[in-house]
């Protein structure tokens, strides 16, 4: 495959998944923000990796600011609608290698979203706005996972979804590692809890696997450790690893960098304990892990689209 | 300029192949063909069949207006156009491999040297070198318009980079979804091997050492150029890469892709960029769209380009007048297919008659295209005719002259009422070795504006679907599909 059609595919999914997950973060915050704590959309900033931006251009935190940096803003690269843009410019340039229903299915996302404006997102409308995001992209992952061959193509899609889907992990985790410290309890660290695992649609999976009430090291394990829970890292992971052993298998065999971090990575993962990780503080073990995923993803580029 | 053949017919007496259509328009209200448009427009939308205008404002990616009201040709006509476009493509074969070789047209004064050899689109870098396959247009795209019932006339030839197929093919498909039952009541010649035709077209043309199985690639100059998503298209249904210059690279006069597996070789170019822009070691050094060393590895028999660089020369509109000699010089035949009578500015006689005749002529730029710098003299007004003259007789070498005709119509939904618009027809020829194939049919353009014979979609034209239609009767039988069996399976 071409290397540019690689690069555009990788990229595709990255950006579908990223409009997704920042819609996912937003709807936490809309859940909270009934509670008062008052962090919340700061919090959804920072989860995003938006809040330098958003600080620049704005200044002061509310709701109203967040919400439109984060879903309409063409300054932001990482906002929903810039996020569908860019996945339907990186589609368009490699038309030939998507299933018209992959293209279909983005393009008319794309058509329905570009236009909108604040009275479509903002205040009571937001809610319905944000399931319509998440659709959308789920069926997109759906026409993806349906339709599209399964070769390099369909690899490079699948690659750049779990990457990022891993960031996004551990940037939700990240942001509220203080409400995942063991021995803190009330109700709005319960309603806290409840919103994690509901931004990573973990939270009915949370009651499957423990069977019992929400404590803070269990959300803690099964974001990161379980493989069963497809956004946990470890299955994020697992699923990237995967992955390019099956590109590497499709080319004889050849292999670079980024196999053996992935490797490394996963490795890390499985075979971790979560005492471990809560001893060294859970923020600087997902701080590494976050750099780590970037240079992954860095890794990656280099070996396929640079040619390294 | 008299009243235009309307190829359906009026009032009772419809031609026999638009029989049903006629029924059909005659029992289908207009709020329900209003609708299928609707629905039409919505269909393209969500396939994302757009063509990029940008520099103009509004929205770049814009769609090109689609009439439900397919065009219809009697297989009878069909075969006498594709007769005359096959005997047309092998002559402006013939006539660019004697131009950049033995150029005996010239010899026998049969064209004037001159006109050939001090073109812009002639270009020497291709003199004394043999294409793999002696073909030089392999897609050629050749633009036709009707005045009558039996009277049809070459326009232009398009030898270069036709664009439109991806219309051709996509309008059809629409047709096919909005009317199946209109379609069951018809028996039309497909269209969708287009593809693979070409596709065997393009394999052909590879150098003899690329093997049975060359590696085929389109170059287009990329996202932003207006047929951006023909090129995706027509690259999607052969299967084949689409590549941008920096895609590509030349090492030792090879060509290579760059894949992730790393670096490809590749045989056979359909290239959708122009000469111009092709190498910038060989023609403009500012290009960025073009591959470096290109030139160079063609002309040492490594690749295959197709088009062949240098058909511009074919399809310039100062040489158009002499195809008609082309055919008999070459061929020796008879040519089937009229031209329309052209006057060349730049020829003493001929430009006084243009200047005297302004009212009744269409002047265009012998290079042009898209329909722009033209005057259509019945249409214009007095200021524009006298600065057109001005324009003609600062620079007589750049215009043609043409009688204005009365294009021919089809029944077309403007607004809400079905009223006819003028219409031309841009058929597909490739071309191999020793074959000429063109898939029934074409791209019909039609001139929504009232009045307008300017089909060019940049200038408000839309298109049409073309139906060639087979003779035989009744509909084609269609297999029915399968059903679990009932009974038990017996052992």
């Amino acid at each position: 495959m071409l290397s540019r059609t690689a690069d555009s595919l990788f990229w595709l999914g990255r950006y579908t998944e990223r409009a997704a997950n920042v819609a996912r973060g937003l709807n936490v915050a809309w859940r909270l923000d009934g509670l008062g704590t008052g962090e919340e959309w700061h919090r959804i900033l920072v989860a995003s990796g938006c809040e330098p931006g958003f600080m620049e251009k704005h200044g002061e935190v509310t709701p109203e600011a967040v919400v439109d940096f984060l879903v309409r803003d063409p300054d932001n690269s990482s906002g929903i609608l810039s996020c569908f843009a860019a996945a339907r410019s990186n589609a368009r340039q490699v038309r030939t290698a998507l299933t018209v229903d992959m293209w279909s299915g983005l393009n008319e996302s794309w058509a329905q979203f570009r236009n909108s404006s604040p009275d479509d997102f903002q205040g009571e409308r937001l809610p319905e706005f944000l399931d319509r995001v998440r659709e959308r992209v789920l069926l997109f992952n759906g026409a993806a996972q349906d339709t599209m061959l399964r070769g390099e193509a369909f690899l490079f899609v699948q690659l750049g979804t779990a990457l990022e889907r891993a960031d996004n992990t551990a940037r939700i985790l990240d942001v509220k590692h203080d409400m995942l410290t063991p021995g803190s309890n009330g109700t709005v660290e319960f309603a806290q809890w409840q919103a994690i695992l509901q931004s990573v649609s973990a939270l009915r999976a949370y009651h499957w696997i423990f069977r019992e009430r929400l404590v803070p090291a269990r959300i803690a394990e099964l974001l990161i450790l379980r493989p069963e829970l497809p956004r946990s890292l470890v299955a994020c992971h697992s699923r990237v690893t995967e992955v390019l052993e099956m590109i590497a298998v499709g080319q004889g065999g050849r292999r670079g960098e980024c196999h053996r971090l992935s490797g490394e990575i996963t490795a890390s993962l499985r075979y971790c304990k979560l005492s471990d990780i809560l001893e060294g503080g859970l923020h600087e073990w997902l701080t590494r892990m976050i750099g780590r995923t970037a240079q992954l993803g860095g890794a990656i580029e280099d070996f396929y689209i640079r040619g390294g | 300029m008299g009243s235009a053949f309307n190829e359906m017919g009026e009032g009772p007496e419809h031609s026999a192949a638009y029989a049903e259509v006629a029924r059909w328009l005659a029992a289908t209200p207009p709020e329900e063909l209003a609708a299928k448009r609707a629905e039409a427009e919505y269909l393209f939308r969500k396939v994302g069949i757009t063509f990029a205008v940008y520099g103009e404002g509004g929205d770049p990616e814009r769609l090109i207006p689609f009439d439900i009201i397919p065009r219809v040709l009697a297989r009878a006509e069909w075969d006498r156009l594709a007769q005359g476009l096959s005997q047309r493509v092998r002559a402006l074969n013939a006539f660019l491999a004697d131009v950049y070789g033995a150029k005996e047209i010239l010899r026998a004064g049969r064209i004037p040297e001159s006109l050939v050899l001090r073109n812009e689109q002639f270009r020497p870098e291709m003199e004394g070198f043999a294409p793999p396959g002696g073909v030089y247009t392999h897609i050629a795209g050749i633009d036709l318009v009707r005045t009558g019932p039996d009277d049809f006339y070459v326009l232009e030839d398009n030898c270069r980079t036709p664009s439109g197929v991806s219309y051709m093919l996509e309008n059809r498909e629409a047709m096919l979804r909005l009317f199946p039952r209109l379609f069951s009541r018809h028996r039309i010649a497909p269209v969708g091997r287009y593809p693979e035709e070409l596709l065997e077209t393009l394999k052909a043309a590879a150098p003899e050492r690329a093997g049975p199985d060359p590696t085929v690639a389109i170059l287009t100059p990329g996202h932003f150029n207006s047929a951006y998503y023909e090129h995706c298209f027509l690259a999607d249904e052969m299967g084949v890469e689409v590549v941008e210059g920096a895609d590509l690279c030349v090492e030792n006069d090879v060509v290579h892709m760059r894949t992730t597996a790393g670096p490809r070789r590749v045989d056979v170019i359909y290239r959708r960029i122009d000469d111009d822009y092709l190498d910038p070691r060989a023609f403009r050094p500012d290009s960025m769209l073009g591959v470096p060393g290109l030139m160079a590895a063609y002309k040492a028999g490594n690749v295959a380009l197709a088009n062949a660089p240098g058909c511009g020369i074919a399809d310039d509109k100062a040489i158009y007048p002499y195809v008609p000699e082309m055919i008999r010089f070459y061929l020796g035949e008879k040519p089937r297919l009229a031209n329309v009578p052209t006057f060349l500015c730049e020829r003493e006689d001929d430009r006084a008659h243009v200047l005297s005749r302004l009212d009744e002529l269409v002047v265009k730029l012998a290079q042009g295209s898209g329909g722009y710098g033209m005057l259509i003299g019945p249409h214009a007004t007095r200021e524009q005719r006298e600065e057109f003259a001005a324009r003609i007789r600062a620079n007589p070498s750049h215009y043609i002259a043409q009688p204005t005709l009365a294009l021919s119509t089809v029944p077309t939904l403007c607004g809400d009422a079905v009223a006819p618009r003028h219409v031309d027809l841009r058929p597909f020829v490739l071309s191999t070795r020793d074959q000429v194939r063109i898939v029934p049919g074409g791209l019909t353009r039609v001139a929504l504006r009232e009045g307008s014979l300017v089909v060019n979609s940049s200038q408000g034209g839309g298109t049409k679907d073309t139906w060639v239609l087979e003779e035989e009767g009744g509909p084609p039988a269609q297999s029915q599909s399968q059903t679990q069996s009932q009974g038990y399976i017996s052992c």
